[in-house]
């Protein structure tokens, strides 16, 4: 099997891999937000980012290929992580306390391992309301990191192309697939896959709020990478 | 645990804040006696001193939601070498700022019948702000509050000179 090296480790890999991949499956949690195993790269975040050759490069849009040396745990890539995962913090409203998926939240997972400990830039404070039109379901803007992973699984695993993101740079932003803009308007189900995969507190079931205590969430258990496992 | 050779000075205050991370303090129980070996309590709402005197440390819960809550915090870093924003509040405006994207005159109209207007008290500014919009703050301790564990191990390392360290399980959002 063909291997490349990552921080001095090889790492096996099969045709067709990124490099994300094949360190995630050889048990290297490179932090990542946009990613996801069931989907095609998507390489919007950049939190995945590794040095190659001396070049910063998404990891899950980087094919794996043999020889290839590649950095991540490094106090620069470190530094540029934290620094990208504190600008999605200052652009919406992330108050962690009051929102129901903290615990189970990607972001605030990958905050806790690059020990991101201030949002360090300005915050924006955006006025976002949240969509709380359907019966089953609630819309809150304030928390989108726009990974479009709601976008891609209503597309492409769903069938129903409910969702999509409007705008260009700060003004950037999700809408649902109805003139009225509501999410009630949509043909979205509560047994859709675009409702689980959201990596943050966006798309959250009614009813279902703070269902595991405090201490037993997932990343009350694990750090980003570990899940599941022990710490 | 080896003792400094002096106990050092620690203030602490709450400004906009609720209290928790104080509560969380104290939440380190009986180490608490361990920690007064070490330091010696200045303006702090433990002492009820009512201002600050030249300290080596300044412990903050709360963000700025009034002018009161700036001078307090200007006053602690004139007095402290070292300042911490302790809770996400300090940190990042936490709960009172979710009334920042909200005009704070509505805020007041929909709460109060007169929009009270006493001389005394402090006036409220415009925007909910984390400390570091206003002064230099050394380090940030996030959490709501951050745990007993995490206000222990930070205070440990940094009494005794180490930079604070967290780790997983000690830094927290929540």
């Amino acid at each position: 099997m063909s291997s490349f090296t990552l921080d001095g480790h090889d790492v096996p890999f099969t045709e067709g891999q990124s490099v994300l991949q094949a360190a995630l499956a050889a048990g290297h949690p490179i932090p990542h937000l946009c990613a996801h195993p069931e989907f095609k790269a998507h390489g919007s975040c950049r939190v995945c980012t590794v040095k190659v050759n001396g070049r910063m490069v998404a990891s899950c849009t980087l094919p794996a290929a043999a020889g290839l040396a590649v950095e991540s745990e490094t106090q620069e890539l470190k530094e540029l992580r934290q620094g990208l995962v504190q600008l999605l913090f200052v652009e919406g409203n992330h108050f962690c306390p009051s929102c129901e998926k903290s615990g189970e939240c990607k972001l605030q997972a990958v905050g806790y391992a690059l020990d991101v400990r201030t949002p360090h830039f300005p915050q924006l404070f955006p006025d976002r309301p949240v969509d709380a039109s359907h019966p089953d379901l609630i819309l809150d803007f304030n928390r989108c990191i726009l990974c479009e992973l709601c976008v891609r699984a209503s597309a492409e695993v769903d069938g129903r192309h409910a969702f999509a993101l409007s705008g260009r740079g700060l003004t950037k932003h999700l809408i649902v697939n109805a003139e009225s803009g509501l999410l009630k308007d949509t043909s979205v189900a509560v047994t859709d896959t675009a409702v689980t995969v959201c990596p943050v507190g966006v798309i959250l079931k009614k009813g279902k709020g703070f269902a595991v205590p405090i201490g037993q969430r997932t990343y009350d258990k694990a750090a980003f990478g570990f899940e599941g496992k022990k710490p | 645990m080896n003792a400094p050779r002096r106990k050092l000075k620690v203030a602490t205050a709450s400004l906009a804040g609720c209290f928790g991370c104080h509560m969380s303090l104290l939440d380190i129980d009986e180490r608490l006696f361990a920690l007064l070996e070490l330091v010696e309590l200045d303006r702090s709402p433990l002492t009820d001193k009512k201002h600050c005197g030249p300290c080596d440390l300044g412990l903050i819960e709360g963000g700025l939601c009034n002018a009161e809550n700036v001078e307090v915090l200007r006053e602690f870093r004139r007095s402290c070498k070292v300042l911490v924003a302790v809770g996400a509040c300090a940190v990042n405006g936490g709960l009172p700022a979710q009334r920042n994207h909200l005009d704070v005159r509505d805020c007041l109209k929909a709460v109060y019948p007169v929009v009270p207007n006493d001389p005394e008290l402090p006036l409220p500014l415009d925007k909910v702000h984390p400390l570091s919009d206003v002064v230099r703050i050394d380090y940030f301790l996030p959490g709501c509050p951050p745990p007993a564990e995490a206000l222990w191990q930070f205070l440990t390392d940094l009494l005794h000179g180490r930079t604070p360290q967290l780790g997983h399980g000690l830094i927290h959002y929540d």
